[in-house]
């Protein structure tokens, strides 16, 4: 059979329409593209494409599902290494992952695997397909301190295995990133997220909202005071950072978090229907070149009043970060790309608002740490790009509070927490995962890094009880 | 949702409630605060702990009725969301003789910062300044624990007629001071600290800007001191007043006032 390169593109909301709502970007494939693209794999004897996912899900075993017609089976298999495949399909940069490695890529057209995996999960949500476990209550309490991806995926994977979970939650709702960053035009809320949150709920995870560890209770007393026989530290990396250059606390300077937690968990998107307002103007300027830079780019786009978002990058486009999906939809929808540009400054107005960020214009020179090539400013290149807000999204820290209140936990010089391949830390019976850890990654990484501590602490302590 | 045990109208459009929060009451230090969210839909807002109770498991808080949020909360029969105890607690020593220097609703976080200095052995003196003695809040209190309660007033109703700093100065020149600590309006703050300053008496003010989560992950707090950026709800909220920004400040606390009044007023 010849091979077919035809990969299908996922049905979307056209361009004009879509950069004036907050609705979904990507439909969804429907039940005949799902099969026309599951058509394509090749069910490879050795699926290279498993090698590029982090959690090593079995991909043509659950596309020969969908081929098969028995989704049912489809979302048993997945579900046995990412308990979101919603979510994953979704967001997962698969472009450097399972589609890097699948053998079609080599010809241009790998399976879209992403799409199908969404695809799969939804059906999952649509058909309220719930996990399928008997859980034998073991009598054991563990607590997971943080509800992003890495801590859900912890929690889940330890109730199946019969521990009574808690998850700490600093904030008044659940998710993370997922919930207070990624916008809902790319990750519903209602629709996904919360259906997510819900299923774990059902399987008996307990949720406590407004509860910072560190603060509120702290981490070594989960243990000696409280009765949890482990604690899985999964606080993400959501410290912003600022370029520390003239004019960064002017008004309407924002950092991406504070930009994405108003219009987000805050619900600014919703106009003055949301108590807490966001203010753009007419000019918004981005600074930076990943996924939070796009997001809040695209945020910006779609709110009232707003005629052009300049996002500003200070390498070029083949550097950025952001996946390339989102890349394409930004463009498509209209945010005025300004690659290799840096801004130097933030001119205020007489009342303390910005009002233009003066930039240089930058070359590559010779690669850095990082192995990409390192901008150099282009000498004389001065210019400036007026801006009625600006949104700072040029990375993350490790949040400082749970190092700070639990001596004698180890962290590296940037501050995220020290873990064994097995994600225990300095000390006994605490785990840490996720960007705390890793500093900012992505969703399956968190995710797997949960699990993979869930297993570890089950091993741990099934081994103490016998 | 967190249960109001009891509600008190201190001054025109000041409430202290007392909140049942045991995990609040049991960690809090003088100095802490929480953020509340009166209601779904409402506005994450930072308030000051002013005094708990970690047997009954309850927490007080006092607040003015000044937007919104303050709007929702005065109206509501118990909070939806309540999250601490947050930031540092009050850096206490002995520092000798101290006064506290407290403006309107800023009596209330006020009071902690008093009641453990005093415990710490200082010789207290507590300044405080009102509109008028109809808006003067807890002056019993303050004076059950301080060595000298002094009052000013803007229409001379009650106490000496003018500002906290004409208060102030006497015993700065007399050289009757260690230390001060300040909390109130930003310009008051800042009066104070500029006040002190040639007397080199070191002054702490406890700094109140905009804030969404409390827990360093959104940035808008961030202040300048001493030429840095530092988050209030993480590095503070107390700072050295001599090494405050308190411009900036002041103007980023004004930077949603358009949006804030429309929204206070779609409420009349
Ligand atoms: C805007 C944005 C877009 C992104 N887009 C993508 C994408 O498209 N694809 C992708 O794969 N990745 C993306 N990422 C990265 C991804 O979201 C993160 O890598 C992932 O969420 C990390 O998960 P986590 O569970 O470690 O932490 P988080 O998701 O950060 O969750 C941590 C949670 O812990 C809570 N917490 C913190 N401290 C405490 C405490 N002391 N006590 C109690 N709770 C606490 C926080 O409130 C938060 O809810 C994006 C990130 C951002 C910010
Ligand atoms: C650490 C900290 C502790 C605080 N403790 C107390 C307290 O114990 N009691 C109390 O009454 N208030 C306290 N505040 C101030 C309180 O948070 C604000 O009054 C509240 O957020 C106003 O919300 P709103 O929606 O009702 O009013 P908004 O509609 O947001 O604002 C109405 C008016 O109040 C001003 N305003 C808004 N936020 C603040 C602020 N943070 N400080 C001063 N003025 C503000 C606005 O500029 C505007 O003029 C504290 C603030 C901080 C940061
Ligand atoms: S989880 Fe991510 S990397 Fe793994 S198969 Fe799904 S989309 Fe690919
Ligand atoms: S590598 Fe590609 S073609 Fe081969 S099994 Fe995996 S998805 Fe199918
Ligand atoms: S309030 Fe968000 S970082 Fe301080």
């Amino acid at each position: 059979m010849p091979l077919n390169l035809n990969r299908v593109s996922m049905p979307e909301q056209e361009p004009g329409q879509r950069r004036h709502n907050f609705q979904e970007v990507n439909l969804g494939l429907t039940p005949e593209l799902a099969r026309a693209e599951a058509s394509r794999c090749l069910f490879c004897k050795r699926p290279t494409c498993i090698d590029g996912c982090p959690v090593g899900i079995n991909i043509p075993f659950f596309i020969q599902a969908i081929l098969d017609d028995s989704p049912e089976e489809a979302v048993r298999r997945i579900r046995m290494d990412n308990s979101l495949p919603a979510i994953c399909g979704r967001v997962c940069p698969q472009e450097i992952q399972c589609e890097k490695t699948c053998v079609l890529n080599k010809k241009g057209a790998p399976v879209a695997i992403g799409a199908l995996e969404r695809y799969v999960g939804d059906y999952a949500i649509r058909e309220c397909l719930a996990t399928e476990c008997n859980i034998t209550e073991n009598g054991l309490k563990v607590a997971v301190v943080g509800s992003g991806p890495s801590g859900l995926s912890c929690a889940g994977e330890l109730r199946k295995l019969g521990y009574a979970v808690t998850v700490f939650e600093a904030l008044h709702e659940l998710g993370g990133v997922l919930t207070y960053g990624i916008p809902e035009f790319r990750l519903p809320k209602e629709a996904v997220v919360q259906v997510e949150i819900d299923t774990l709920k059902a399987l008996g995870v307990e949720f406590k909202t407004n509860h910072l560890v560190g603060k509120t209770s702290l981490a070594a007393d989960l243990l000696d005071k409280d009765g949890y026989a482990a604690v899985y530290i999964a606080t993400g990396a959501g410290y912003p950072q600022f370029m520390q250059i003239p004019g960064e606390d002017l008004n309407y300077v924002y950092s991406a978090n504070e930009f994405l937690t108003r219009m987000n968990l805050m619900r600014a998107y919703k106009g003055d229907a949301a108590a807490t307002p966001v203010f753009t103007g007419r000019r918004v300027g981005v600074i930076g070149g990943g996924n939070t830079a796009m997001d809040a780019a695209r945020c910006a786009l779609r709110m009232p009043g707003v005629e052009k978002v300049s996002l500003i990058y200070r390498r070029s486009e083949n550097e950025m970060p952001a996946r390339i999906e989102e890349v394409k939809h930004a463009k498509e929808e209209g945010i005025d790309f300004q690659f290799l540009t840096a801004p130097v400054e933030y001119l205020g107005t007489a009342e303390g608002a910005v009002r233009a960020a003066r930039c240089v214009r930058m070359e590559l020179g010779e690669p850095d740490a990082s192995g990409r090539r390192r901008p150099v400013v282009i000498p004389g290149s001065e210019f400036k790009i007026d801006v009625d807000a600006v949104v700072v999204a040029i990375g993350t820290q490790a949040n400082p509070i749970i190092a700070q209140t639990t001596p004698g936990l180890a962290t590296n010089k940037w501050g995220y927490i020290i873990t064994d391949e097995n994600g225990l830390t300095s000390i006994r019976h605490i785990y840490a995962g996720g960007d705390i850890v890793s500093g900012a990654a992505t969703v399956i990484l968190a995710m797997g890094a949960g699990r993979n501590a869930a297993r570890a602490i089950h091993e741990k302590l099934s081994e103490m009880a016998s | 949702m967190f249960e109001l045990i009891s509600k008190n109208l201190l001054a025109p459009a000041v409430w202290r409630y007392t909140v049942k929060a045991p995990e609040i009451a049991a960690k809090r230090r003088a100095g802490n605060f929480v953020i509340v969210r009166p209601k779904e839909g409402s506005e994450r807002i930072p308030l000051t702990i002013v005094s708990s109770d970690p047997q009954a498991g309850t927490i007080d808080i006092i607040f003015q009725v000044v937007g919104a949020t303050t709007m929702d909360l005065s109206e509501t029969d118990g909070i939806l969301d309540i999250v601490g105890p947050l930031g540092h607690p009050t850096h206490i020593e002995k520092f000798g003789r101290a006064a506290v220097v407290g403006g309107g609703v800023g009596i209330a976080p006020l009071l902690p910062i008093a009641e453990a200095l005093k415990q710490a052995g200082n010789n207290l003196t507590a300044i405080l300044g009102a509109r008028s003695s109809e808006f003067l809040i807890l002056e019993e209190e303050m004076a059950a624990i301080s060595d000298g309660l002094l009052i000013a007033t803007d229409d001379g109703s009650q106490g000496q007629k003018g500002l906290v700093t004409d208060v102030l100065q006497p015993l700065l020149e007399q050289g009757a001071l260690d230390f001060v600590l300040a909390v109130g309006p930003v310009v008051m703050m800042k009066a104070v600290s500029e006040l002190t300053r040639p007397y080199r008496v070191k002054t702490m003010v406890s700094l109140n800007p905009l804030m969404i989560d409390g827990t360093g992950m959104c940035g808008v707090c961030r202040c300048r001191v001493d030429g840095q950026t530092r988050f209030a709800c993480v590095d503070g909220p107390e700072f050295d007043g001599h090494q405050v920004d308190f411009g900036s400040l002041s103007r980023r606390l004004s930077m949603y006032k358009a949006e804030e009044n429309k929204r206070r007023e779609a409420r009349n």
